[in-house]
């Protein structure tokens, strides 16, 4: 036992500042979440209960085990574009069953379900999740199909969902669809692409053409219950695999199916006792700074999140704006990289480059906690070979093959993104506190950086340069630039896999270790060259 | 000398029994039908017995194989317990026959008072006030009370209050007299409204020593079976005098017999303390333990001593303090005193002694039941007596209640709430027990359950939270992971259960501060565990022990007991039950159809009749219209909750 031992004074003004500042985000973030669960707003809210159907949320509810935890996935996506914030379907990791599984519900309540490009992308991103995680998928589907005016945006990427879901059935891996409405068109190939299909008595419609299009293509005259009925589908076509009496019945049978399946994970099991940590959680509200300038002890931060406040630190002494070392979260061993004073400089990034070789070694995941400004630059740091070992470093972090967890607890900028294994580098799983900011550089930077270009540019043609003009630009960049390093907009790129409460942090990681370890955790064999 | 008793009986008599045995270190031979195989009596004797079959005529009825039994495995006595063959005299003669010590008063004496005509007939010489018999009721009678002269415990009688159902009441009588006793002879005699009836323990030796030690008083009845019982007796008490003429009169009953050992007068008392003989039980009563609790005896140590030959001391110790005795039964009372069977998942009663006296002031437990005990169909439905004594009357209904309301008893409904009622009840209290107390104070008040409205919302929110803990504890992943956790919180956490007729449905969010239940705002979750739920309401901590079986949970705390059936979140489309349906009320067997299928029915027209646990119950139609279905016949086996009929309303 080597217990982390917290010097956080929850009575100092800072520390109240500083929690004040994170719940005042906190806030900010419920409000966009409470935009997803509207969904469509009351009316169309109203109109869908009016039908006697259960909303998206309450069918994914009733579909998980009693009292299971559910991590929804990008439940922010399409924030900041015209579309409805949540991006109309609901993804997320539950409990069906005992069983890890990928929920994808599609809202109804939001322009009948239809897709857009930002439903596609969050789609994508959790088929990705289920994929690596190997997560049996549940689609609780009714769908009005793709938006069509974003067609040119949908329709040929989106093809890849069949093909996802076919792939997941290759490597064994269930899919199961409940269909409680519209799957028509394209639509009809995702209960057509998965293993087992449960179709809603009177409520499914599942067809490749409609009866206009079919009096249109061939002259036939017929109706939705024979072209694309649940009975027709159970009894005729076998289409569908059960015939559900009501949207109760479909999502009982979708779990029986998953009671059947016999699922065992691959990973190796958590030690099954294990400490909560000795600090408390609550506290990391007011660690953090609200001005990200101000660097704060990460310590603080592993001392909450792992079992028993219990951490190994590896190279304590060399390289010491970088913290390495072993912990374990929910009984998951990890290594953790996580920064302490914002830069990186050459003996972090030697020293991160050998931990992640070490955790290779050992088959152990990665967390990093991000709170960079990259790596040093400077005449010196060049000199020194900063590019060299930052270079040994996303090496290291790119060719790693054990899984990784992100956390973006405060700044991850620049190349130093790239090497605490920023959305590029594949990370399992991402998540952002909504302290977090993240670009190529801080705003104030690129826009000063920008300016002196500028500069350079009007003395080199001998121009006089527009002091108020450069001001104005400045001010407009950096907004810009601030703006777009926020949470909620790399969130609504679906950049990250949401915006979590620091307090949840230790909650979230348990899960996804959890599900990482649906697949064994085994190291790299080899890296690329590391220049030396 | 006895070295080795077995006791031709059963449930909680023959633990009793078993008990002074071991005290006095002899041996014990326990016999068994088949569905008593599993029962605590049996894994308590030295040597059991099993008896084939289940039918008491096959098993406990059967003399001969209780002395096959006996003489199979090494007992040199027999102590017959009470019912079954405990008044039987052929027995008691063929036992003492077969060359082992009956414990027991003389053949002769059983048989002189197992006829209840000729027992008058014998008190009458001995001067022993008798109720006269009516011969020929006329409506000047009205009421009279139908009796089988060979009957006991209540079995066979029937008030009748009208001319017109006489006849039939008493073909009734008859018949039940008759497969009970195997003697059809019934008697009417007037019937007192408010009667009381009160009991004299007489012990006598074979040397002449007849001792009177005690009264009791048993009114609190129901179908003429006693249910709450006490020593002394409020109304001895009350009317000066009354219990040397009471202890008088039955020291002539017993010597008028040549009595010997234990047995009990019973007497019918008006207010007035004037009183009249009704019977004498020639054994050892169920009640005797409200006696031995004042007078510190143990009477069967007595009754073997007796058999043994030996001599009472000349007088019997006083009694100290008052007892009284609770009989639990399996049964609803409401209902007609339903009786039930199944599965006992849990018998717990704070009593602090078994089957022996509390060395002072304390509760003492008589049970033929434990935690995991199946209560069948085949035997009377009592599962224990509850037995408290203290200095006071009042002290000892204050103790007995207290033990009762803390008595954690699930899988099987009971008669806790209505014990604890009564106990309570001012009446009761005042001494105002009389045999018409359910009617006066009535009983569906005096059944309801202990938890009221508001205690029974706090226990389904116990249970939902100890469900919840539960679900985590027993999670297959993520079960250290906080319960219900949701990064994106919208819908609460939802768990309904049935209690009754109800349906309470609790919804719940679990949040940083811990559980935050909906309509509940005042109530803060304290500690939430799988069997435990700590509630604060307000500024009041409660504690709430919670207890899942297959169907059933059931939730104690001093609020009282709630027993709540889980609603499925999904019913089964497949288990749905056509409207109309009537189900089997418990496990029985068809004995008359009066229906087919096809037939115009009357609301409230009989059915058919299913018989279980020794008594008829009516299948009535709820509604009027047609039989549509009929899926059983006579002589079918059914369940509880089988389709009897399905009665299809008519569309007017």
């Amino acid at each position: 036992m080597t217990t982390l031992k917290s010097t956080v004074d929850q009575k100092a003004a800072e520390f109240a500042a500083n929690r004040e500042g994170m719940l005042a985000k906190l806030a900010e973030l419920e409000a966009e979440h409470a935009k997803a669960i509207a969904g469509g707003g009351e009316k169309y809210v109203e109109r869908h209960r009016k039908r006697g159907k259960l909303l998206a949320r309450e069918r994914v509810e009733l579909l998980l085990d009693p009292d299971s935890p559910f991590l929804e996935l990008s439940p922010l996506a399409a924030w900041g574009s015209s579309y409805q914030v949540g991006a109309s379907v609901i993804t997320g990791i539950g409990v069906v069953e005992g069983v890890e599984c990928l929920v994808s519900a599609s809202d109804p309540t939001v322009k009948g379900g239809a897709s857009n490009p930002w439903t596609t992308r969050k789609g994508f991103r959790a088929a990705d999740i289920a994929a690596q995680n190997r997560l049996p998928t549940f689609h609780l589907v009714e769908s009005g199909g793709a938006d069509l005016p974003t067609q040119k945006e949908i329709f040929i990427p989106g093809g890849r969902i069949f093909r996802d879901l076919t792939q997941s059935s290759a490597a064994k891996v269930p899919t199961i669809a409940l269909v409680f409405g519209n799957s028509t068109a394209g639509g009809a190939y995702l209960p057509g692409m998965s293993d087992y299909v449960v179709m809603v008595k009177e409520r499914a419609k599942v067809f490749l053409g409609g009866p206009p299009l079919v009096k249109m293509a061939t002259g036939e005259e017929s109706d939705d219950e024979s072209l694309g009925g649940a009975e027709m589908h159970a009894r005729t076509s076998g289409l569908a695999d059960f015939l559900a009496v009501d949207e109760l019945d479909a999502i009982r049978i979708g779990r029986r199916i998953m009671a059947r399946l016999n699922w065992r994970k691959h990973g190796p099991a958590p030690d099954p006792d294990y400490a909560e940590p000795l600090c408390d959680p609550e506290d990391l509200l007011g660690i953090v700074p609200a001005d990200l300038k101000i660097p704060f002890d990460p310590r603080e931060v592993i001392a909450r999140v792992v079992d028993g406040s219990d951490f190994d630190e590896f190279k304590p002494l060399y390289g010491t704006s970088l913290v390495t070392g072993w912990a374990r979260i929910h009984g998951y061993p990890v290594g953790i990289l996580a920064n302490a004073q914002g830069v990186l400089f050459s003996q972090e990034s030697q020293k991160a480059a050998q931990f992640i070789q070490l955790a290779n070694q050992i088959d152990t995941p990665l967390l990093f906690l991000h709170n960079t400004t990259g790596y040093m630059v400077g005449k010196d740091y060049e000199q020194g070979g900063i590019i060299k070992h930052g270079a040994q470093m996303i090496n290291a972090v790119a060719n790693s093959k054990v899984p990784h967890l992100s956390i973006l607890m405060g700044a991850s900028y620049g190349a130093g993104n790239y090497g605490m294994c920023g959305r590029a580098y594949d990370p399992r799983f991402l998540f952002v506190w909504p302290s977090a900011k993240s670009a190529v550089m801080g705003p104030q930077q690129l826009a000063g950086v920008l300016s002196i270009v500028a500069r350079q540019a009007a003395a080199s043609r001998s121009q006089a340069y527009d002091e108020a003009g450069d001001a104005a630009m400045r001010a407009m960049v950096e907004n810009q630039i601030e703006a777009e390093s926020l949470p909620m907009f790399l969130s609504g790129m679906v950049y990250d896999d949401g915006i979590i409460d620091p307090r949840d942090t230790r909650t979230v990681l348990g899960i996804c270790l959890s599900v990482i370890h649906n697949n064994p955790v085994r190291g790299a064999d080899g890296f690329g060259v590391f220049r030396m | 000398m006895i070295s080795t008793v077995l006791v031709a009986n059963r449930g909680e008599i023959a633990r009793r029994i078993f008990r002074t045995c071991r005290d006095l270190g002899l041996g014990t031979v326990a016999v068994y039908s088949d569905a008593d195989a599993e029962a605590p009596h049996v894994a308590e004797a030295d040597a059991a017995v099993h008896l084939p079959g289940n039918a008491p005529g096959e098993t406990y009825l059967r003399p001969d194989l209780l002395i096959a039994a006996a003489v199979g495995a090494g007992a040199d006595a027999v102590h017959p317990g009470y019912g079954f063959l405990s008044e039987n005299p052929d027995f008691a003669r063929a036992v003492i026959e077969a060359g082992l010590t009956w414990i027991g008063p003389p053949p002769a004496a059983i048989e002189s008072m197992g006829s209840k005509i000729e027992a008058k007939r014998l008190m009458a010489v001995a001067g022993v006030p008798l109720m006269y018999e009516v011969e020929q009721p006329t409506v000047d009678d009205l009421p009279v009370l139908i009796k089988a002269s060979a009957g006991g415990g209540g079995r066979g009688m029937r008030v009748v209050r009208s001319l017109a159902e006489l006849p039939e009441q008493l073909e009734a009588a008859r018949s039940e007299a008759a497969s009970a006793f195997g003697d059809p002879t019934v008697f009417c005699e007037p019937y007192l409204e408010n009667g009381r009836h009160v009991e004299v323990q007489v012990l006598a030796d074979r040397h002449g020593t007849v001792w009177t030690v005690g009264e009791r008083e048993c009114s609190i009845q129901r179908r003429h079976q006693k249910i709450v019982e006490e020593s002394p007796s409020p109304l001895v008490e009350r009317v000066s005098g009354m219990r040397e003429t009471l202890f008088e009169a039955a020291r002539e009953a017993a010597r008028a017999i040549g009595y010997v050992g234990a047995g009990t007068v019973e007497f019918l008392a008006d207010e007035h303390g004037l009183f009249y003989f009704l019977e004498m039980n020639t054994r050892l009563q169920v009640e005797h333990p409200v006696t031995e609790c004042v007078t510190g005896l143990d009477l069967v140590r007595l009754q073997l001593s007796v058999a043994d030959g030996e001599r009472l001391p000349d007088t019997p110790p006083e009694p100290h303090g008052h007892a009284i005795e609770a009989r639990l039964y399996a049964e609803v009372p409401a209902e007609d005193w339903r009786p039930q069977s199944g599965l006992l998942h849990r018998f717990e009663v704070p009593a602090g002694t078994e089957f022996t006296n509390p060395p002072s002031a304390g509760v003492r437990l008589d049970s033929g039941v434990v935690s995991g005990s199946a209560v069948g169909v085949h035997y009377d439905p009592m599962l224990a007596k509850v037995i408290a004594w203290a200095p006071s009357r009042g002290a000892a209904a204050r103790s007995l209640a207290g033990a009762l309301r803390r008595s954690r008893i699930h899988g099987v409904a009971t008669n806790q709430a209505l014990l604890v009622r009564v106990l309570e009840h001012p009446a009761f209290l005042a001494g105002d027990t009389d045999t018409g107390f359910f009617d006066r104070h009535g009983l569906v008040t005096l059944a309801e359950p202990l938890a009221d409205k508001d205690s029974t919302a706090l226990a389904t929110v116990a249970a939902a939270l100890a469900d919840a803990a539960e679900n985590r504890a027993t999670a297959r992943v993520l079960g250290r992971v906080p319960g219900g956790w949701r990064n994106v919180p919208s819908v609460p956490q939802v768990k309904r259960f049935r209690c009754g007729e109800d349906e309470h449905e609790v919804r719940y969010r679990m949040t940083r501060a811990g559980a935050v239940v909906e309509g509940f705002e005042n109530v803060t979750v304290v500690v939430a565990m799988p069997e435990t739920v700590v509630l604060r309401i307000g500024v009041v901590r409660r504690t709430f022990h919670v207890a899942r079986y297959p169907g059933l949970i059931h939730v104690d705390s001093p609020l009282g007991s709630v027993a709540l059936t889980p609603v499925d979140r999904f019913p089964d489309p497949a288990s749905q039950v056509a409207a109309g349906s009537l189900l089997a009320p418990m496990p029985g067997t068809v004995v008359r159809v009066a229906v087919s299928q096809g037939d115009r029915v009357a609301e409230g027209q009989p059915l058919l009749w299913l018989e279980a646990m020794k008594m008829e119950h009516r299948i009535n139609a709820p509604v009027g219209g047609v039989v549509a279905e009929l899926p059983v016949a006579p002589g079918d086996q059914v369940e509880v909750g089988r389709v009897l009929v399905v009665v299809k309303e008519e569309q007017r």
